[in-house]
């Protein structure tokens, strides 16, 4: 299934906004003076009239998205993830999360792989701080697929909706046959020794955590959480049930992200080991993007390991 | 401005201060100084300005109003109330559980409200995105926002005036309600904003200053906003905090406190004895 090409989400995402503006028209797409990184100057070029740059200035654009959404429009409003979700936090709670306006957030540059930038621009928070709003959907897709197949998903969602993507080019892991729904998991490889739940750009490298524990004569199942909120309970309930130890994989602290999400539906109703592989709880620092996910065990490697001790904990139950 | 408007105008202003009143007496809490100082532009503008339809809420060709200063909502709810959006009889159970008159105006359970508002700064970035998708739809709707003069020391008030400027939305008019003071005393005190005329002038707004309670120059200054081409208005109102009710005129501790029995009565006692002079008057 995984392929060689790569390609990053937010390329998609500018690729995905001129696709839904035939479709849509009162698509209007925000931007805060980032559109040549978040990949929305391609609809800018496409559809001039429907791109109003918001400069520097994320909270105003928030609000804005808001009142332009409460008068018809559709908007996509677009920055890096730290300044959508972190600095404009209290606006997306308050302008579109309370009211439950359908303002969708195209948040780019989400996580460690925004790499020499360095830890002001590397957003590991944000799926906790979105999370924590009623209300709101989180999607954050293993691959350029999957992103345009989301953003034409939320389209349709009465409600606001919060896209995480980013920077870095990642395998292009699905084909249009691929099918997407909101709040629904995929099992991409079947096993019942161990469950490696994955989002994002940790979805290729559970692929390869599988693959290291293959030839240990460990049998991973890997499921791919792309809908973080709301999480496909009965898809992480079945894994915990019929694997009996669980590891979670994100681009993310591993407080607050998918990681806490799975511990929390596990721990409710069929508690298992989880063991979570994410962003411990630290901030991270300028460098190539590769070497951030080695250096912060972001890697196949890491969670193949992690999902052994899943198993050991396993064995002692 | 006719005798006739004028009078029906001022009656409706005194009849939404008693809204506020009666809503923060029974609540027990709420904001009656800053919703006693925008009764008269309230009035003005749901009795006379604005293009709406109370008896279709969500008509999208009306004109939008948001109460950026969103802790004077039961100014608010009494004039919608009295416009008829919503029975009087809702007034009193603001602020109690199961009323739709929250304590800071919501959206989606009040008939009328155009935006939901509280957090002091978004309401008119909200109002600025309205106004925007008013000038991509190309119709004739305006869009109004009503801002506390504290609110104006908000970052996001200025993010919002360099967008509505620059994009020169001149549907988008905002009314600053400029009573000198915020919780912890006056604007001076606190965090001095000023100069408020010329720092809007220098955002590229087209600046208006007037006296709140005088209805006159109310309708001038809406008037000379809705003629002003290629710049949004600032009308920067100088009003009386607790304006109608004598005790409570200019005192900062009825910025966030509620009236007991009897200064209800007292209060009530002096709107009516407005509301007769007005009623009486030819």
């Amino acid at each position: 299934m995984a392929g060689t090409v790569k390609k990053a989400t937010r390329e998609a995402y500018g690729e995905g906004l001129v696709e839904l503006a035939a479709k849509y028209p009162n698509l209007i797409v925000l931007d805060s003076d980032l559109a040549a990184a978040t990949k929305t100057v391609t609809f800018k070029k496409a559809y001039p009239d429907r791109f109003f740059d918001c400069g520097i200035a994320e909270q105003n654009m928030m609000s804005i998205a808001a009142g332009l959404a409460t008068s018809g429009k559709q908007v996509f409003a677009s920055s890096f993830a730290m300044f959508a979700a972190g600095r404009a936090f209290e606006q997306i709670r308050n302008s579109i999360g309370y009211p439950h306006i359908p303002v969708k957030i195209g948040a780019t540059h989400a996580g460690i792989s925004v790499g020499e930038d360095g830890a002001t621009h590397q957003c590991c928070e944000d799926i906790a701080l979105m999370r924590s709003i009623p209300g709101m959907t989180i999607i954050c897709p293993a691959d350029v697929v999957e992103t345009i197949k989301a953003m034409h998903a939320v389209m349709e969602l009465n409600g606001p909706a919060y896209l995480r993507l980013g920077r870095l080019a990642v395998p292009v892991l699905f084909d249009n046959a691929y099918e997407f729904k909101i709040g629904k998991g995929v099992q991409l490889l079947e096993g019942d020794d161990v469950s490696i739940i994955a989002t994002g750009i940790l979805v290729s490298a559970a692929l390869e955590a599988a693959e290291i524990l293959k030839d240990d004569g460990i049998k991973a199942r890997v499921i791919n959480i792309s809908t973080i909120k709301p999480l496909d309970k009965e898809i992480v309930l079945k894994a915990a049930a019929e694997t009996g130890a669980i590891v979670t994989a994100e681009e993310h602290n591993i407080i607050g992200g998918l990681g806490s999400a799975v511990c929390e539906a596990v721990c409710e109703t069929q508690p298992v080991p989880v063991v979570r592989v994410g962003i411990n709880d630290e901030f991270g620092k300028s460098g190539p993007a590769l070497e951030l996910l080695e250096i912060y065990g972001l890697t196949g490697k890491n969670i193949a390991s992690k999902a052994k001790e899943a198993l050991a904990i396993k064995a002692k139950a | 401005m006719d005798a006739l408007k004028k009078k029906q105008l001022l009656i409706a202003a005194t009849k939404i201060r008693m809204a506020v009143i009666e809503g923060t007496y029974h609540a027990k809490s709420g904001h009656p100084g800053g919703s006693l100082s925008i009764a008269d532009v309230l009035a003005f503008l749901y009795f006379d300005k604005m293009r709406i339809d109370p008896s279709n809420p969500a008509w999208p060709e009306r004109d939008r109003l948001v109460l950026s200063k969103g802790h004077t909502a039961p100014a608010l709810y009494g004039a919608l109330a009295l416009r008829g959006y919503f029975p009087q009889d809702d007034i009193p159970t603001l602020r109690k559980v199961d009323s739709h008159l929250q304590g800071h105006p919501d959206m989606k359970g009040t008939p009328g409200v155009d935006m939901t508002t509280g957090s002091l700064g978004q309401g008119v970035s909200a109002a600025t995105g309205m106004a925007l998708a008013a000038k991509i739809d190309g119709g004739q709707r305006r869009v109004y926002a009503i801002l506390g003069d504290g609110e104006l020391e908000e970052g996001q008030v200025w993010e919002a005036a360099m967008f509505a400027a620059h994009k020169k939305l001149d549907n988008l008019c905002i009314v600053i309600d400029y009573n000198d003071l915020q919780i912890d005393g006056t604007l001076d005190e606190v965090n001095s904003p000023y100069p408020i005329p010329e720092k809007f002038k220098a955002f590229g707004f087209n600046v208006i200053e007037i006296d709140a309670h005088d209805m006159e120059q109310i309708e001038a200054a809406f008037n000379a906003a809705e003629a002003c081409k290629g710049k949004p208005t600032a009308i920067i109102q100088k009003s009386i905090k607790g304006k109608g009710v004598s005790f409570m005129e200019n005192q900062v501790n009825w910025h966030g406190s509620a009236p007991n029995k009897e200064q209800y009565e007292q209060a009530m006692n002096e709107l009516k004895a407005q509301l007769k002079l007005y009623e009486e008057a030819v």
